[in-house]
């Protein structure tokens, strides 16, 4: 185990004063910085009107409030290391707080010796050069968020690159956590996993906030590649505290024969929008896209997504289910797209909102575009409550409806949950649902 | 087996045709304050009408086209050259006698049969901007339906037609609907009074024959309470080179217990801009379907939509469209729950060929504290070739517990093995997709009027030729 600290002092000062210079970088990487904090001051604030924001709360977006994270004193960086618990057992494990890495478990040197590296953003820029800039943020955000993407890339400090080579099998998974700290503080993860041939990797990210009433504002990018015949695992657990904004941009390439899954699970934040992008760039590329939202009090939840067909033979299916009390509000805005030339795909979307409370709201928006043929695409969206017949059979078994109603509603998520066929990170999801329903 | 010789009837020439154009009334190209005051004018508007005309205007000018989500085709009209009005010098007739020949020629080469104009219970036909010809059969009259063009409506029934006219579509619901209502002529006015079950469908025929001059009639349907009326509606034009716009607004309106049913089948020429705005209103227990039919046109945009405002309201849409090369069908359906226990239902089938884009978009509206509403939509498009495109964008908004929505489409083309079977007992490959494209849309084509139905079969066909081997 090997602690990690930074040197330089992180005053708090306001967010849109624009990029430290103090940070130990490389100058190229400063200088991509600055270009991208003038893109961010450049691009137009997200309406309404926007097609990507329909139905978005963009009122929430004013980032006038939030600053960048002080330090963390020692019985802080105690704290939060001793609250850090995920899955049992992990083959890695990186611990930021306010985007500083506080602790690092290492993989085993049986990993090491077969070449994955596993280790901070801003050391593989300098140790890593080649691979690090062929695939940071080498994919475009085209699903709205592109003023969020430069704020993301002009402030970014910190994040986990991942590299796993040809052949190489990881069977537990690697874990990271990103917590918040203090009032209106700020965040950029940002995790870069590259899969080589015939790779294969887990990662599960858990979002947290320290304190769990303070605002703060989390804008991560991740840059996920599937090598051919790879098969990558994402797993996001987003739990920030219920003032934070989050915004989070996911990027997958799935080249030829690879398999990529991702599984995000949203119970935390105010407003929390997830946006992915899974391009399928090589013959027999599959990728599955789940989420699960448990959306109460006033949260919402905006879920962008693009299935990307761009070559022949390849598949993909999406599975978003939503279920919504109180005020909550969850928006899914999802595109299948099947680019000239990607004939015989297979695609597959849907969206399913179990609505528990009559001042909640669901919006869908599953869309297709169809440019190829011989293509199999099918979409579907419904939205309702629970059924009585269900509820009256539990009821007739004994149990009261407060709890008949959460068994329906666990039920109803854990069948995407199950998809992911990894009963530890299973449980952990599944106790995060339990944990929000006692909310 | 169904024969060839049916389908080689009808040619794609059949709207290649115009007559020497005698219009005794244009108002010129471009759109100013002065085409308006013209329009007026020539139409003898009332003081109010002329005030909506200024209005319309003054929000189209102020709108922006809905290039943000729409189609960047939209730019290539150019609203200079337009002629926005324009009528052939003739009136209203009551008989078939009084239709100049050159007008019923044009029928003739529509295919409008002999016997058909027997079964119609009443035509409006609209040649240019003026309605042509207007008869209503006396069954109809005798019940107290009144149809006729909107001009005459709105002259001679104002108390009715003030009472509703703008109130689905107001002026500023979009560029169009604001274009449409600074100049809009021709168009029909029916009233069916309370309990009358018109029992023959009205229909009406709409020609475009002058170039550059864009189509704005404007149709209101009033079913009183308990009434029922189907309204049929067909297009066909001949070809020209430049654009024309066609941008009609159609307001229905079902008060209680009635029913209202409007087909349309649009085939215009492949240069058209068709932009309409169709919204029918149910009040309780009402029903409002659109059976739409999409063919021809260079772009469609029309979303049919129903607002359920009374208790037990029904909506329906039913809709088939078909993108041939150098078309976008941008069609769909809006469905607005405002009442408990409403229900609403969207069938939606498109087939692109060559190509062609078909593109369904779709709102579902469920508001705040509404019980038992329910929707099902289904979408489904047929590729038939590797360059057709289609595309689905749904928006599905539904608040609080009670009610059930649905939404599924699909995507696919016909099956190499179906292709193959059908060749095997002696079809070629293009009668063979011919009858696969018109299996996709039976189940929807069964629900038309019979006519329609044969009418609507031939003209897919005629579309399929060529577009396989």
């Amino acid at each position: 185990m090997s602690l990690v600290t930074h040197e330089e002092l992180k005053q708090p000062s306001p967010l849109l004063s624009g990029p430290a210079e103090l940070r130990e970088l490389p100058e190229w990487f400063h200088d991509q910085q600055r270009a991208a904090w003038k893109q961010f001051e450049s691009l137009p604030k997200p309406t309404r009107k926007d097609q990507a924001w329909r139905f978005s709360n963009v009122a929430l977006l004013d980032l006038a409030p939030f600053k960048f994270g002080g330090t963390l004193s020692e019985e802080e960086r105690t704290a939060i290391l001793e609250r850090s618990r995920g899955l049992d057992e992990v083959a890695g494990r990186m611990i930021f707080a306010g985007d500083e890495l506080i602790e690092r478990d290492v993989i085993s040197d049986q990993l090491k010796k077969r070449g994955v590296i596993f280790q901070s953003l801003e050391r593989a820029m300098v140790e890593h050069t080649e691979l690090f800039r062929k695939h940071f943020m080498s994919q475009p955000t085209i699903l709205g968020s592109a003023k969020f993407a430069a704020l993301h890339q002009a402030l970014v400090s910190s994040g986990t690159f991942l590299y796993v080579p040809r052949g190489v099998e990881i069977e537990q998974p690697i874990e990271i956590f990103h917590w918040l700290n203090g009032e209106n503080a700020s965040v950029f993860p940002h995790l870069l996993l590259v899969t080589d041939e015939l790779a294969k990797v887990t990662v599960i990210e858990h979002f947290r906030s320290v304190n769990e009433h303070a605002p703060g504002f989390a804008c991560g990018v991740n840059d996920l590649v599937a090598g051919p015949g790879a098969k990558v695992t994402y797993v996001c657990a987003q739990n920030w505290a219920e003032n934070v904004v989050a915004l989070q941009m996911n990027s997958t390439v799935v080249d030829h024969d690879a398999s990529a899954m991702s599984l995000n699970l949203h119970v935390g934040s105010r407003y929390s929008r997830f946006e992915s992008l899974s391009r399928l760039i090589g013959e027999g590329g599959r990728s599955d896209l789940l989420a699960v939202a448990v959306a109460k009090h006033q949260q919402e939840f905006d879920a962008r997504t693009l299935q990307d067909h761009i070559s022949p033979h390849t598949a993909s299916d999406l599975l978003y289910k939503n279920a919504l009390d109180d005020r909550a509000r969850t928006i899914f805005g999802g595109l299948i797209r099947v680019e000239p030339h990607a004939h015989f795909t297979d695609a597959y979307q849907k969206v399913r909102n179990l609505l528990l409370s009559d001042d909640a709201e669901a919006n869908s928006m599953p869309g297709l575009e169809i440019l190829a043929d011989n293509v199999r695409c099918t979409h579907g969206a419904t939205s309702g409550q629970i059924d009585e017949d269900e509820l009256f059979y539990l009821r007739t078994r004994g149990i009261p409806v407060s709890v008949a109603q959460r068994l329906i509603v666990t039920g109803f998520l854990d069948e995407v949950i199950q998809r992911l066929n990894h009963p530890a990170i299973a449980d952990h999801l599944n106790r995060l649902i339990e944990e929000k329903f006692a909310t | 087996m169904k024969t060839q010789t049916k389908a080689v009837d009808i040619n794609r020439s059949i709207g290649d045709f115009f007559y020497p154009e005698a219009h005794v009334r244009d108002a010129g190209a471009g759109l100013s304050e002065r085409t308006i005051e013209y329009i007026s004018d020539v139409k003898e508007d009332p003081d109010w009408v002329r005030e909506f005309r200024r209005r319309g205007l003054k929000t189209f000018l102020e709108k922006p086209l809905p290039t943000h989500w729409a189609s960047k085709d939209l730019e290539a009209i150019d609203f200079d050259k337009i002629r926005y009005y324009l009528a052939p010098g003739t009136e209203a007739k009551r008989s078939w006698e009084e239709v100049p020949d050159d007008i019923k020629r044009t029928f003739e080469r529509l295919g409008i049969p002999e016997q058909e104009r027997k079964f119609l219970a009443g035509v409006e036909a609209q040649f240019d901007s003026e309605a042509v010809y207007s008869n209503i059969k006396k069954a109809v009259g005798e019940q107290g339906v009144i149809f006729v063009g909107s001009t005459e409506g709105l002259k001679n029934y104002p108390e009715i037609f003030r009472k509703w006219f703008g109130k689905v579509i107001p002026i500023a619901d979009n560029k169009f609907s604001a274009l449409n209502s600074a100049v809009f002529s021709g168009g029909s006015f029916i009233y069916v009074p309370p309990g009358v079950k018109v029992k023959h469908p009205l229909q009406a025929y709409f020609r475009i024959n002058a170039e550059n001059f864009g189509q704005f009639e404007r149709t209101l349907i009033i079913a009183d309470e308990g009434a029922e009326v189907t309204y049929m509606e067909g297009c066909t034009a001949p070809k020209f080179n430049t654009p024309t716009l066609h941008s009609a607004v159609v307001e229905l309106i079902a008060l209680k217990g009635a029913k209202i049913q409007y087909i349309t089948v649009q085939n215009w020429a492949s240069n058209v801009f068709n932009l309409v705005t169709k919204r029918g209103l149910a009040q309780e227990n009402a029903e409002v379907k659109w059976i739409d039919c999409n063919i021809g046109s260079r772009l469609t945009m029309k979303y049919p939509s129903v607002i359920m405002k009374g208790r037990k309201a029904r909506g329906e849409v039913l809709s088939i469209a078909l993108a041939n090369d150098g078309q976008h069908q941008d069609t769909g359906a809006k469905m607005i729950h405002a009442a408990d226990e409403t229900t609403s239902n969207i069938v939606s089938k498109s087939i692109s060929i060559g190509k062609g884009r078909a593109t369904y978009r779709g709102l579902v509206h469920v508001p705040k504290h509404l019980k038992h509403c329910k929707n099902n939509t289904e979408c489904d498009a047929l590729l038939i070739n590797a360059t057709s495109r289609t595309d689905t964008y749904p928006a599905i908004t539904v608040r609080g517990t009670g009610n059930a929505v649905q939404h599924e489409a699909s995507v696919s083309q016909v099956s190499a093995e179906q292709i193959f079977y059908m060749q095997q007992r002696g079809l070629s490959e293009a009668q063979a997709m011919s009858l696969s494209v018109n299996g996709f849309v039976n189940d929807l084509v069964r629900q038309f009027p019979m006519e329609y139905s044969v009418e609507l079969k031939r003209l897919i066909e005629l579309e399929m030729e060529g577009s396989v081997g």
